[in-house]
């Protein structure tokens, strides 16, 4: 199924999903701080593609994403979770006792905690989400399965 | 004989009313349920992990295996999705 969106929208979703993916990512990493987190990151940053994918097309949308990249993201999201929390256990602690983990520099357990909660485990939800989000869109779009 | 679901399913409505009548307010703050482990969390989230948002202290360091366990149900959703959708029409 071709994308056969009119200029004024397929101009306009071009230029809102850089944006988009900006804010998705800003609501990733500022799960910590505020409203926010990998779930809630995740999905925006899966409507931009859904969005893009509704002006131009399944085939540019999957141009810019293909199924074996979204394949990758959808298992490497969950393996940072368990491999955080897997880490812990190498350095001594429990499965995601985050503190266990020592961190260069950083050597106050609360905030080894926050750091790995911000930048791993949010980010690991986020990219799992983002891509099984796109995969159910890809999989129920006329003609989207039809690659690999 | 139709007319047991109806006088069964009536009983049922009936015992769940009258057993409600002994909750606790919805939202109430001396409810049980509100002091089981919420405390605990309120007092000593910021001293142990330094996230400002406890909703996120509690999703994902306290209660970490439940939203560990949250990715994999999403995660094993898309694998299902694909498992049965790829094969059509063959």
């Amino acid at each position: 199924m071709k994308g056969d969106e009119s200029v004024i929208v397929r101009t306009v979703i071009r230029l809102m999903a850089p944006f988009i993916q900006i804010y998705g990512l800003y609501v990733i990493f500022h799960g910590g701080g505020g409203p926010g987190g990998g779930f809630q990151g995740g999905v925006i940053l899966a409507a931009s593609i859904i969005l893009y994918v509704m002006a131009f097309g399944i085939e540019e949308g999957q141009a810019k994403l293909t199924e074996k990249i979204n394949m990758i993201m959808r298992t490497t999201g969950l393996l940072i979770y368990s491999g955080i929390g897997a880490l812990a256990i190498l350095f001594g602690g429990k499965f995601l006792d985050y503190g266990a983990v020592p961190l260069p520099f950083i050597h106050h357990i609360p905030e080894v905690r926050a750091i790995l909660i911000d930048g791993g485990v949010e980010v690991g939800v986020g990219i799992t989400v983002m891509a099984v989000m796109v995969t159910l869109f890809y999989e129920f779009y006329p003609g989207g399965s039809i690659d690999d | 004989m139709k007319i047991l679901p109806v006088v069964v399913a009536l009983l049922t409505g009936a015992l769940l009313i009258w057993a409600g009548q002994d909750m606790p307010d919805f939202g109430d703050p001396d409810a049980p349920t509100n002091h089981h482990v919420a405390d605990w969390y309120i007092e000593h989230s910021e001293e142990d992990i330094e996230v400002e948002n406890m909703v996120s202290s509690i999703l994902a360091d306290y209660r970490g295996y439940d939203t560990l366990g949250e990715t994999t149900v999403i995660f094993t959703g898309g694998v299902t999705v694909i498992l049965l959708l790829r094969g059509r029409g063959h």
